[in-house]
Protein backbone atom coordinates (compact mmCIF):
# COMPACT_ATOMS: atom_id res chain seq x y z
CA UNK A 1 0.00 0.00 0.00
CA UNK A 2 2.53 2.45 1.15
CA UNK A 3 4.61 1.73 -2.29
CA UNK A 4 1.47 1.99 -4.25
CA UNK A 5 1.18 5.29 -2.60
CA UNK A 6 4.44 6.18 -3.66
CA UNK A 7 4.42 5.48 -7.27
CA UNK A 8 1.25 7.17 -7.21
CA UNK A 9 3.45 10.49 -6.54
CA UNK A 10 5.83 9.25 -9.01
CA UNK A 11 3.41 8.97 -11.44
CA UNK A 12 1.56 12.43 -10.98
CA UNK A 13 5.06 14.28 -10.95
CA UNK A 14 6.17 12.50 -14.17
CA UNK A 15 3.39 13.69 -16.23
CA UNK A 16 3.15 17.33 -13.99
CA UNK A 17 6.78 17.94 -15.71
CA UNK A 18 5.83 16.39 -18.79
CA UNK A 19 2.54 18.97 -19.16
CA UNK A 20 4.71 21.71 -17.55
CA UNK A 21 7.75 21.26 -19.99
CA UNK A 22 5.31 21.80 -23.06
CA UNK A 23 2.73 24.11 -21.45
CA UNK A 24 5.49 26.56 -20.70
CA UNK A 25 6.47 26.50 -24.57
CA UNK A 26 3.15 26.79 -25.67
CA UNK A 27 4.22 29.19 -29.07
CA UNK A 28 6.51 26.26 -30.05
CA UNK A 29 3.70 23.51 -29.10
CA UNK A 30 0.31 24.75 -29.20
CA UNK A 31 -0.07 27.49 -31.80
CA UNK A 32 2.17 26.43 -34.64
CA UNK A 33 -0.28 23.64 -35.21
CA UNK A 34 -3.46 26.13 -34.44
CA UNK A 35 -1.92 28.11 -37.60
CA UNK A 36 -0.91 25.78 -39.99
CA UNK A 37 -4.41 23.59 -38.96
CA UNK A 38 -6.15 27.44 -40.29
CA UNK A 39 -4.52 27.39 -43.55
CA UNK A 40 -5.82 24.06 -44.19
CA UNK A 41 -9.16 25.60 -42.93
CA UNK A 42 -8.93 28.15 -45.59
CA UNK A 43 -6.89 26.63 -48.92
CA UNK A 44 -8.07 23.27 -48.87
CA UNK A 45 -12.09 23.62 -47.23
CA UNK A 46 -12.53 27.13 -47.89
CA UNK A 47 -10.73 27.42 -51.51
CA UNK A 48 -10.61 24.18 -52.99
CA UNK A 49 -13.19 22.56 -50.99
CA UNK A 50 -15.84 25.29 -52.18
CA UNK A 51 -15.18 23.85 -55.89
CA UNK A 52 -15.41 19.56 -54.68
CA UNK A 53 -18.56 20.55 -53.55
CA UNK A 54 -19.54 17.04 -51.47
CA UNK A 55 -17.66 13.84 -50.01
CA UNK A 56 -20.03 11.03 -48.88
CA UNK A 57 -23.01 13.31 -49.15
CA UNK A 58 -20.87 15.81 -46.56
CA UNK A 59 -20.01 19.61 -47.27
CA UNK A 60 -15.99 19.36 -48.02
CA UNK A 61 -15.03 21.91 -45.34
CA UNK A 62 -17.20 19.60 -43.03
CA UNK A 63 -15.31 15.95 -43.96
CA UNK A 64 -12.00 17.18 -43.42
CA UNK A 65 -12.36 18.58 -40.16
CA UNK A 66 -12.07 15.39 -37.89
CA UNK A 67 -8.89 14.16 -40.00
CA UNK A 68 -7.13 17.46 -39.33
CA UNK A 69 -8.03 17.33 -35.83
CA UNK A 70 -6.93 13.85 -35.60
CA UNK A 71 -3.77 14.69 -37.66
CA UNK A 72 -3.04 17.77 -35.15
CA UNK A 73 -3.73 15.03 -32.12
CA UNK A 74 -0.83 12.39 -33.71
CA UNK A 75 1.58 14.31 -34.59
CA UNK A 76 1.63 16.31 -31.31
CA UNK A 77 1.12 12.85 -28.81
CA UNK A 78 4.41 11.43 -31.18
CA UNK A 79 6.29 14.36 -31.07
CA UNK A 80 5.81 15.47 -27.68
CA UNK A 81 6.84 12.16 -26.41
CA UNK A 82 9.87 11.46 -28.85
CA UNK A 83 11.54 14.94 -28.39
CA UNK A 84 10.53 14.96 -24.39
CA UNK A 85 12.15 11.34 -23.99
CA UNK A 86 15.18 11.87 -26.65
CA UNK A 87 15.80 15.15 -24.90
CA UNK A 88 15.83 13.61 -21.23
CA UNK A 89 18.37 10.90 -22.63
CA UNK A 90 20.44 13.21 -24.55
CA UNK A 91 20.80 15.69 -21.11
CA UNK A 92 21.36 12.36 -18.68
CA UNK A 93 18.32 13.76 -16.83
CA UNK A 94 16.40 10.58 -17.57
CA UNK A 95 19.22 9.07 -14.99
CA UNK A 96 17.18 10.56 -12.46
CA UNK A 97 14.58 8.87 -13.02
CA UNK A 98 16.58 5.38 -13.85
CA UNK A 99 18.05 6.17 -10.34
CA UNK A 100 14.92 5.93 -8.31
CA UNK A 101 12.41 3.42 -7.11
CA UNK A 102 9.73 3.70 -10.13
CA UNK A 103 9.08 0.73 -11.74
CA UNK A 104 9.72 0.92 -15.96
CA UNK A 105 5.83 0.46 -16.45
CA UNK A 106 5.37 4.00 -14.82
CA UNK A 107 7.60 6.11 -16.57
CA UNK A 108 6.67 4.69 -20.05
CA UNK A 109 3.07 5.79 -18.21
CA UNK A 110 4.35 9.23 -17.45
CA UNK A 111 5.57 9.83 -20.59
CA UNK A 112 2.28 8.48 -22.37
CA UNK A 113 0.71 11.04 -19.71
CA UNK A 114 2.24 13.97 -21.35
CA UNK A 115 1.74 13.15 -24.79
CA UNK A 116 -1.34 12.33 -24.15
CA UNK A 117 -2.24 15.59 -22.75
CA UNK A 118 -0.46 17.70 -25.71
CA UNK A 119 -2.14 15.95 -28.32
CA UNK A 120 -5.51 16.85 -26.47
CA UNK A 121 -4.76 20.06 -25.71
CA UNK A 122 -3.58 20.76 -29.56
CA UNK A 123 -6.96 18.78 -30.63
CA UNK A 124 -9.47 21.26 -28.67
CA UNK A 125 -7.32 24.23 -29.84
CA UNK A 126 -7.65 23.47 -33.29
CA UNK A 127 -11.36 21.70 -33.09
CA UNK A 128 -11.82 25.65 -31.25
CA UNK A 129 -10.63 26.90 -34.68
CA UNK A 130 -12.44 24.54 -36.59
CA UNK A 131 -15.49 26.49 -35.64
CA UNK A 132 -14.82 29.18 -37.26
CA UNK A 133 -14.78 27.33 -41.00
CA UNK A 134 -17.67 24.44 -39.82
CA UNK A 135 -19.89 23.55 -36.74
CA UNK A 136 -19.64 21.10 -34.52
CA UNK A 137 -21.22 17.99 -34.78
CA UNK A 138 -21.13 15.17 -32.60
CA UNK A 139 -23.08 12.02 -33.85
CA UNK A 140 -20.96 9.93 -31.15
CA UNK A 141 -19.67 11.36 -28.16
CA UNK A 142 -18.43 8.69 -27.01
CA UNK A 143 -16.81 7.12 -30.06
CA UNK A 144 -15.32 10.45 -30.66
CA UNK A 145 -13.82 10.31 -27.31
CA UNK A 146 -12.66 7.01 -26.82
CA UNK A 147 -11.36 7.06 -30.66
CA UNK A 148 -9.12 10.30 -30.00
CA UNK A 149 -7.63 9.19 -26.56
CA UNK A 150 -6.75 6.14 -27.63
CA UNK A 151 -5.23 7.48 -30.68
CA UNK A 152 -2.86 9.64 -28.86
CA UNK A 153 -1.94 7.33 -26.83
CA UNK A 154 -1.19 4.95 -29.61
CA UNK A 155 1.33 7.88 -31.16
CA UNK A 156 2.64 8.22 -27.44
CA UNK A 157 4.08 4.53 -27.14
CA UNK A 158 5.33 5.63 -30.29
CA UNK A 159 7.45 8.32 -30.08
CA UNK A 160 8.71 6.84 -26.70
CA UNK A 161 10.02 3.75 -28.70
CA UNK A 162 11.36 6.33 -31.55
CA UNK A 163 13.10 8.39 -28.74
CA UNK A 164 14.40 5.35 -26.73
CA UNK A 165 15.75 4.27 -30.46
CA UNK A 166 17.06 7.55 -31.30
CA UNK A 167 20.49 8.60 -31.35
CA UNK A 168 20.86 11.88 -32.96
CA UNK A 169 18.39 14.82 -33.08
CA UNK A 170 18.31 13.77 -37.08
CA UNK A 171 16.41 9.94 -35.97
CA UNK A 172 13.27 11.97 -33.76
CA UNK A 173 12.91 14.02 -37.32
CA UNK A 174 13.18 10.48 -39.69
CA UNK A 175 9.86 8.88 -38.96
CA UNK A 176 7.51 12.07 -38.37
CA UNK A 177 9.29 13.32 -41.79
CA UNK A 178 9.06 9.77 -43.90
CA UNK A 179 6.71 7.95 -42.01
CA UNK A 180 4.25 9.42 -40.36
CA UNK A 181 3.02 12.55 -42.21
CA UNK A 182 2.93 10.20 -45.38
CA UNK A 183 0.72 7.71 -43.54
CA UNK A 184 -1.51 10.92 -42.01
CA UNK A 185 -1.80 12.43 -45.97
CA UNK A 186 -2.69 8.81 -46.79
CA UNK A 187 -4.86 7.87 -44.04
CA UNK A 188 -8.51 9.50 -45.38
CA UNK A 189 -7.75 12.79 -43.71
CA UNK A 190 -8.35 14.53 -46.96
CA UNK A 191 -10.88 12.29 -49.09
CA UNK A 192 -12.55 8.88 -49.11
CA UNK A 193 -11.01 5.85 -49.82
CA UNK A 194 -13.64 5.01 -51.90
CA UNK A 195 -12.36 7.48 -54.64
CA UNK A 196 -9.44 5.65 -54.80
CA UNK A 197 -9.00 2.43 -57.95
CA UNK A 198 -9.72 -0.69 -56.11
CA UNK A 199 -6.01 -1.50 -55.95
CA UNK A 200 -5.30 1.35 -54.24
CA UNK A 201 -8.06 0.60 -52.27
CA UNK A 202 -6.63 -2.50 -50.84
CA UNK A 203 -3.23 -0.84 -50.16
CA UNK A 204 -4.59 1.66 -47.56
CA UNK A 205 -6.38 -0.90 -45.75
CA UNK A 206 -2.88 -1.45 -44.32
CA UNK A 207 -2.62 2.30 -43.25
CA UNK A 208 -3.29 1.60 -39.39
CA UNK A 209 -4.07 5.80 -39.87
CA UNK A 210 -6.75 5.22 -42.12
CA UNK A 211 -8.76 3.33 -39.23
CA UNK A 212 -8.43 5.93 -36.48
CA UNK A 213 -9.24 8.80 -38.97
CA UNK A 214 -12.35 7.03 -39.74
CA UNK A 215 -13.08 6.15 -36.41
CA UNK A 216 -13.00 9.49 -35.33
CA UNK A 217 -14.67 11.02 -38.32
CA UNK A 218 -17.92 8.10 -37.76
CA UNK A 219 -17.67 9.93 -34.17
CA UNK A 220 -18.36 13.60 -35.36
CA UNK A 221 -20.00 13.12 -38.68
CA UNK A 222 -21.83 9.13 -38.51
CA UNK A 223 -19.79 8.52 -41.64
CA UNK A 224 -16.77 5.67 -42.02
CA UNK A 225 -14.89 3.88 -44.64
CA UNK A 226 -14.57 1.50 -42.06
CA UNK A 227 -16.27 -0.94 -39.90
CA UNK A 228 -16.07 0.66 -36.72
CA UNK A 229 -15.25 -2.37 -34.08
CA UNK A 230 -12.06 -3.39 -36.57
CA UNK A 231 -10.87 0.41 -36.00
CA UNK A 232 -11.07 -0.41 -32.16
CA UNK A 233 -9.34 -3.67 -32.71
CA UNK A 234 -6.59 -2.57 -34.77
CA UNK A 235 -6.02 1.02 -32.33
CA UNK A 236 -6.14 -0.75 -29.55
CA UNK A 237 -3.94 -4.12 -31.13
CA UNK A 238 -1.30 -1.58 -31.67
CA UNK A 239 -1.03 -0.13 -28.54
CA UNK A 240 -0.87 -3.56 -26.73
CA UNK A 241 2.02 -4.46 -28.89
CA UNK A 242 3.54 -0.77 -29.02
CA UNK A 243 3.38 -1.08 -24.32
CA UNK A 244 5.11 -4.21 -24.23
CA UNK A 245 8.20 -3.63 -26.95
CA UNK A 246 8.63 -0.64 -24.77
CA UNK A 247 8.21 -2.33 -22.27
CA UNK A 248 10.87 -4.69 -23.30
CA UNK A 249 12.68 -1.89 -24.28
CA UNK A 250 13.10 0.08 -20.98
CA UNK A 251 13.61 -3.34 -19.14
CA UNK A 252 16.45 -3.95 -21.03
CA UNK A 253 17.74 -0.59 -20.57
CA UNK A 254 18.25 0.20 -24.60
CA UNK A 255 19.90 3.22 -25.30
CA UNK A 256 19.04 4.16 -21.59
CA UNK A 257 21.46 1.74 -19.83
CA UNK A 258 25.17 0.47 -20.64
CA UNK B 1 27.79 -4.01 11.97
CA UNK B 2 25.79 -3.07 8.77
CA UNK B 3 27.06 -3.90 6.00
CA UNK B 4 26.03 -0.68 3.60
CA UNK B 5 27.37 -2.25 0.49
CA UNK B 6 28.49 -5.62 -0.92
CA UNK B 7 29.57 -6.11 -4.11
CA UNK B 8 30.85 -10.00 -4.67
CA UNK B 9 32.52 -10.26 -7.88
CA UNK B 10 31.11 -7.79 -9.86
CA UNK B 11 32.36 -7.84 -13.15
CA UNK B 12 31.35 -5.96 -16.36
CA UNK B 13 32.77 -6.34 -19.67
CA UNK B 14 31.73 -4.03 -22.23
CA UNK B 15 31.12 -5.53 -26.38
CA UNK B 16 32.72 -9.29 -25.20
CA UNK B 17 35.93 -7.13 -25.10
CA UNK B 18 36.64 -4.08 -22.67
CA UNK B 19 36.74 -5.94 -19.24
CA UNK B 20 35.88 -2.64 -17.17
CA UNK B 21 35.87 -4.57 -13.27
CA UNK B 22 37.30 -8.06 -13.16
CA UNK B 23 35.06 -9.69 -10.68
CA UNK B 24 35.89 -7.30 -7.72
CA UNK B 25 34.89 -7.76 -4.18
CA UNK B 26 34.57 -5.09 -1.52
CA UNK B 27 32.63 -3.82 1.24
CA UNK B 28 31.44 -0.23 2.99
CA UNK B 29 30.44 -0.52 6.51
CA UNK B 30 27.07 1.47 6.96
CA UNK B 31 27.60 5.26 8.94
CA UNK B 32 31.58 4.88 6.82
CA UNK B 33 33.15 7.82 4.91
CA UNK B 34 34.68 5.84 2.08
CA UNK B 35 36.87 6.64 -0.71
CA UNK B 36 37.06 4.69 -3.96
CA UNK B 37 40.14 6.07 -5.83
CA UNK B 38 41.46 4.99 -9.18
CA UNK B 39 43.07 6.43 -12.16
CA UNK B 40 41.05 7.70 -15.52
CA UNK B 41 39.55 4.80 -16.87
CA UNK B 42 40.23 2.08 -13.59
CA UNK B 43 36.54 1.33 -13.26
CA UNK B 44 35.36 3.92 -10.53
CA UNK B 45 32.14 4.93 -12.38
CA UNK B 46 31.82 1.92 -14.07
CA UNK B 47 31.33 0.53 -10.46
CA UNK B 48 28.98 3.47 -9.20
CA UNK B 49 26.66 3.02 -12.43
CA UNK B 50 25.99 -0.29 -11.82
CA UNK B 51 25.84 0.14 -8.29
CA UNK B 52 23.12 2.82 -8.76
CA UNK B 53 21.42 0.81 -11.88
CA UNK B 54 22.50 2.86 -14.44
CA UNK B 55 24.90 -0.04 -15.94
CA UNK B 56 23.59 -3.51 -16.30
CA UNK B 57 26.04 -5.68 -14.84
CA UNK B 58 27.71 -8.92 -16.38
CA UNK B 59 27.92 -10.97 -13.76
CA UNK B 60 28.32 -11.13 -9.58
CA UNK B 61 26.35 -9.77 -7.20
CA UNK B 62 25.22 -6.10 -5.64
CA UNK B 63 23.80 -6.04 -2.29
CA UNK B 64 23.04 -2.42 -0.65
CA UNK B 65 21.72 -2.31 2.90
CA UNK B 66 21.34 -6.43 2.05
CA UNK B 67 18.74 -5.42 -0.78
CA UNK B 68 19.93 -7.74 -3.44
CA UNK B 69 20.09 -5.50 -6.76
CA UNK B 70 19.07 -8.41 -8.96
CA UNK B 71 15.57 -9.28 -6.70
CA UNK B 72 14.77 -6.05 -4.75
CA UNK B 73 15.78 -3.68 -7.54
CA UNK B 74 13.29 -1.00 -5.73
CA UNK B 75 14.29 -1.64 -2.46
CA UNK B 76 18.12 -1.02 -3.49
CA UNK B 77 17.38 2.16 -5.03
CA UNK B 78 15.47 3.69 -2.00
CA UNK B 79 18.48 3.80 0.47
CA UNK B 80 20.84 5.48 -2.64
CA UNK B 81 21.66 9.13 -3.28
CA UNK B 82 23.69 9.37 -6.16
CA UNK B 83 25.54 12.76 -7.31
CA UNK B 84 27.72 11.78 -10.33
CA UNK B 85 30.36 13.15 -12.21
CA UNK B 86 28.58 14.44 -15.27
CA UNK B 87 25.50 17.54 -14.51
CA UNK B 88 22.33 15.17 -15.21
CA UNK B 89 19.46 17.60 -14.66
CA UNK B 90 17.14 19.41 -16.88
CA UNK B 91 19.16 22.45 -17.20
CA UNK B 92 15.54 24.51 -18.67
CA UNK B 93 14.43 23.68 -14.97
CA UNK B 94 14.01 26.09 -12.50
CA UNK B 95 16.51 24.63 -9.31
CA UNK B 96 13.74 24.36 -6.90
CA UNK B 97 11.67 22.12 -9.29
CA UNK B 98 14.45 19.92 -9.87
CA UNK B 99 14.84 18.98 -6.53
CA UNK B 100 11.35 18.86 -5.58
CA UNK B 101 10.86 16.65 -8.60
CA UNK B 102 13.51 14.17 -7.78
CA UNK B 103 11.67 14.10 -4.41
CA UNK B 104 8.57 12.84 -6.46
CA UNK B 105 10.04 10.27 -8.15
CA UNK B 106 11.05 8.58 -4.90
CA UNK B 107 7.33 9.04 -3.68
CA UNK B 108 7.66 11.73 -1.42
CA UNK B 109 4.45 14.12 -1.33
CA UNK B 110 4.70 17.51 -2.80
CA UNK B 111 4.81 19.24 0.48
CA UNK B 112 7.42 16.89 2.06
CA UNK B 113 9.39 17.57 -1.28
CA UNK B 114 9.04 21.27 -0.70
CA UNK B 115 10.05 21.36 3.15
CA UNK B 116 13.24 18.74 2.31
CA UNK B 117 14.57 20.94 -0.79
CA UNK B 118 14.45 23.84 1.66
CA UNK B 119 16.49 22.22 4.07
CA UNK B 120 19.14 21.07 1.77
CA UNK B 121 19.04 24.22 -0.60
CA UNK B 122 19.56 26.34 2.35
CA UNK B 123 22.22 23.89 3.75
CA UNK B 124 24.09 24.11 0.52
CA UNK B 125 23.34 27.67 0.08
CA UNK B 126 21.51 27.54 -2.84
CA UNK B 127 18.09 28.57 -1.72
CA UNK B 128 18.47 32.51 -3.13
CA UNK B 129 19.07 30.83 -6.54
CA UNK B 130 15.66 28.31 -5.85
CA UNK B 131 14.21 30.65 -8.82
CA UNK B 132 16.85 30.15 -11.00
CA UNK B 133 17.14 27.84 -14.71
CA UNK B 134 19.92 25.50 -13.94
CA UNK B 135 22.15 26.43 -16.90
CA UNK B 136 22.27 29.85 -15.14
CA UNK B 137 24.13 28.93 -12.05
CA UNK B 138 27.90 28.28 -11.98
CA UNK B 139 29.95 25.19 -12.22
CA UNK B 140 29.99 25.01 -7.91
CA UNK B 141 26.47 25.52 -7.81
CA UNK B 142 25.32 23.06 -10.11
CA UNK B 143 27.34 20.50 -8.10
CA UNK B 144 25.36 21.59 -4.89
CA UNK B 145 22.26 21.15 -7.01
CA UNK B 146 23.29 17.35 -7.50
CA UNK B 147 23.82 17.48 -3.64
CA UNK B 148 20.86 18.48 -2.80
CA UNK B 149 18.63 16.39 -5.11
CA UNK B 150 20.17 13.59 -4.18
CA UNK B 151 19.63 14.24 -0.49
CA UNK B 152 16.15 14.73 -1.33
CA UNK B 153 14.57 11.51 -0.37
CA UNK B 154 17.03 11.00 2.80
CA UNK B 155 18.79 7.86 1.25
CA UNK B 156 20.93 5.89 3.53
CA UNK B 157 23.86 5.94 1.11
CA UNK B 158 25.54 8.41 -0.31
CA UNK B 159 27.74 8.26 -3.31
CA UNK B 160 29.83 11.05 -4.98
CA UNK B 161 31.46 10.77 -7.92
CA UNK B 162 33.96 13.70 -8.37
CA UNK B 163 31.83 15.59 -6.23
CA UNK B 164 33.98 18.97 -6.38
CA UNK B 165 35.45 18.56 -9.38
CA UNK B 166 35.88 22.11 -10.77
CA UNK B 167 34.94 23.54 -7.75
CA UNK B 168 37.08 26.64 -6.42
CA UNK B 169 38.44 25.96 -3.22
CA UNK B 170 36.53 27.83 -0.51
CA UNK B 171 33.22 26.22 -2.19
CA UNK B 172 35.37 22.93 -1.97
CA UNK B 173 35.86 23.16 1.98
CA UNK B 174 32.31 24.42 2.31
CA UNK B 175 30.56 20.92 1.02
CA UNK B 176 33.85 19.12 2.99
CA UNK B 177 32.20 20.88 6.23
CA UNK B 178 28.71 19.53 4.75
CA UNK B 179 29.46 16.23 3.87
CA UNK B 180 31.05 15.66 7.43
CA UNK B 181 28.06 16.72 8.86
CA UNK B 182 25.84 14.38 7.23
CA UNK B 183 28.47 11.40 7.69
CA UNK B 184 28.11 12.19 11.65
CA UNK B 185 24.64 12.09 11.50
CA UNK B 186 24.79 8.48 10.04
CA UNK B 187 24.38 8.72 6.55
CA UNK B 188 27.30 6.02 4.60
CA UNK B 189 29.56 8.46 2.48
CA UNK B 190 31.03 6.60 -0.75
CA UNK B 191 33.20 9.24 -2.53
CA UNK B 192 35.61 9.30 -5.83
CA UNK B 193 37.58 11.90 -6.43
CA UNK B 194 40.92 13.27 -8.65
CA UNK B 195 41.95 15.09 -5.34
CA UNK B 196 43.64 12.90 -3.23
CA UNK B 197 43.93 15.74 -0.25
CA UNK B 198 40.00 15.43 -0.34
CA UNK B 199 40.13 11.83 0.54
CA UNK B 200 42.83 12.34 2.97
CA UNK B 201 40.83 14.67 4.59
CA UNK B 202 37.50 13.28 4.86
CA UNK B 203 37.79 9.45 4.45
CA UNK B 204 38.17 6.88 6.95
CA UNK B 205 38.63 3.92 4.33
CA UNK B 206 39.66 3.67 1.09
CA UNK B 207 40.15 1.23 -1.94
CA UNK B 208 41.97 1.95 -4.64
CA UNK B 209 40.73 0.25 -7.94
CA UNK B 210 43.07 -0.33 -10.89
CA UNK B 211 42.29 -2.24 -14.65
CA UNK B 212 39.18 -3.27 -13.12
CA UNK B 213 40.97 -4.52 -9.92
CA UNK B 214 40.90 -3.54 -6.39
CA UNK B 215 44.48 -3.27 -5.43
CA UNK B 216 44.47 -1.91 -2.14
CA UNK B 217 41.38 -1.91 0.16
CA UNK B 218 42.25 -0.71 4.20
CA UNK B 219 41.82 2.06 6.65
CA UNK B 220 43.45 5.29 5.45
CA UNK B 221 45.45 5.49 8.53
CA UNK B 222 46.59 2.29 8.07
CA UNK B 223 47.68 3.20 4.25
CA UNK B 224 49.21 6.48 4.95
CA UNK B 225 51.05 4.41 7.40
CA UNK B 226 53.12 2.93 4.62
CA UNK B 227 55.05 6.11 3.34
CA UNK B 228 58.19 5.80 4.71
CA UNK B 229 59.75 9.17 3.16
CA UNK B 230 58.16 12.52 2.90
CA UNK B 231 59.72 15.74 0.78
CA UNK B 232 59.42 18.65 1.93
CA UNK B 233 59.75 22.37 0.80
CA UNK B 234 61.61 24.70 2.68
CA UNK B 235 61.39 28.86 1.38
CA UNK B 236 64.39 30.38 2.99
CA UNK B 237 64.55 33.96 4.60
CA UNK B 238 67.99 34.27 2.54
CA UNK B 239 69.19 33.58 -0.89
CA UNK B 240 71.15 30.13 -0.58
CA UNK B 241 73.66 30.44 -3.85
CA UNK B 242 75.61 27.34 -3.32
CA UNK B 243 74.57 23.60 -2.67
CA UNK B 244 73.95 22.40 0.46
CA UNK B 245 74.51 19.08 1.98
CA UNK B 246 73.66 18.06 6.19
CA UNK B 247 74.75 14.55 6.84
CA UNK B 248 71.91 12.15 7.21
CA UNK B 249 69.20 14.28 5.19
CA UNK B 250 69.22 14.23 1.16
CA UNK B 251 69.07 18.38 0.00
CA UNK B 252 68.58 19.81 -2.98
CA UNK B 253 68.85 23.46 -3.79
CA UNK B 254 65.84 24.00 -6.16
CA UNK B 255 66.98 27.89 -6.59
CA UNK B 256 68.32 30.44 -4.08
CA UNK B 257 65.48 30.86 -2.11
CA UNK B 258 64.14 27.41 -1.94
CA UNK B 259 65.24 23.89 -0.73
CA UNK B 260 63.91 20.29 -0.93
CA UNK B 261 64.41 17.41 1.75
CA UNK B 262 63.57 14.05 2.00
CA UNK B 263 63.43 12.72 5.67
CA UNK B 264 62.53 9.24 6.71
CA UNK B 265 59.15 9.44 8.72
CA UNK B 266 60.88 8.01 11.81
CA UNK B 267 63.69 10.50 11.72
CA UNK B 268 61.23 13.73 12.68
CA UNK B 269 61.65 17.42 11.59
CA UNK B 270 63.67 18.67 14.82
CA UNK B 271 67.42 17.00 13.76
CA UNK B 272 66.96 18.76 10.46
CA UNK B 273 65.90 22.36 11.56
CA UNK B 274 69.40 22.00 14.49
CA UNK B 275 71.09 21.04 11.31
CA UNK B 276 70.09 23.80 8.73
CA UNK B 277 70.49 26.59 12.09
CA UNK B 278 74.26 25.55 12.62
CA UNK B 279 74.31 25.94 8.72
CA UNK B 280 73.10 29.40 9.06
CA UNK B 281 70.24 28.47 6.85
CA UNK B 282 66.84 30.30 8.37
CA UNK B 283 63.80 28.75 7.20
CA UNK B 284 60.42 31.39 6.59
CA UNK B 285 58.13 28.21 5.74
CA UNK B 286 57.84 24.73 5.03
CA UNK B 287 54.99 22.45 2.87
CA UNK B 288 54.87 19.06 2.11
CA UNK B 289 55.95 18.38 -1.83
CA UNK B 290 53.15 16.56 -2.64
CA UNK B 291 50.06 15.18 -0.69
CA UNK B 292 50.84 12.06 1.25
CA UNK B 293 47.87 10.14 -0.45
CA UNK B 294 49.15 11.12 -3.43
CA UNK B 295 52.68 9.91 -2.94
CA UNK B 296 50.95 6.31 -1.84
CA UNK B 297 48.64 6.43 -4.93
CA UNK B 298 51.29 6.91 -7.46
CA UNK B 299 53.25 4.17 -5.85
CA UNK B 300 50.52 1.81 -6.14
CA UNK B 301 49.35 1.98 -9.33
CA UNK B 302 52.66 2.08 -10.50
CA UNK B 303 53.23 -1.45 -8.38
CA UNK B 304 50.39 -2.76 -9.76
CA UNK B 305 51.44 -1.85 -13.13
CA UNK B 306 54.78 -3.24 -12.63
CA UNK B 307 53.30 -6.96 -11.30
Amino acid sequence: MKHLHANAIALKTIVVKETLRFARIWIQTVLPPMITMSLYFIIFGGLIGSRIGEMEGIRYMDFIVPGLIMMAVITNAYSNVVSSFFSAKFQHHIEEMLVSPIPNSLIIIGFIGGGLLRGLTVGVAVTLVSLLFSPLAVHNLAVTLSVVLLTAILFSLAGLINGVFARTFDDIAIVPTFVLTPLTYLGGVFYSISLLPEFWQHVSLINPILYMVNAFRYGLLGVSDMNLWISYAIIIGFIIALYLFALYLMNKGYGIRK
Amino acid sequence: MTCALALRKLTKTYNHSLHALKGIDLEVQAGDFFALLGPNGAGKSTAIGIIASLINKSAGQVLIFGHDLDHELNAAKRCIGLVPQEFNFNNFEPVLEIVVNSGGYHGIPYKEACRRAEKYLKQLDLWERRKDIARNLSGGMKRRLMIARALVHEPQLLILDEPTAGVDIEIRRSMWDFLRTINREGRTIILTTHYLEEAENLCRNIAIIDHGEIIENTHMKGLLSKLSMETFVLDLARPLHEELSLPGHTLRRIDDMTLEVDIAKQTGLNQLFIDLTQKGVQVLSLRNKTNRLEQLFMNMVEESRAA
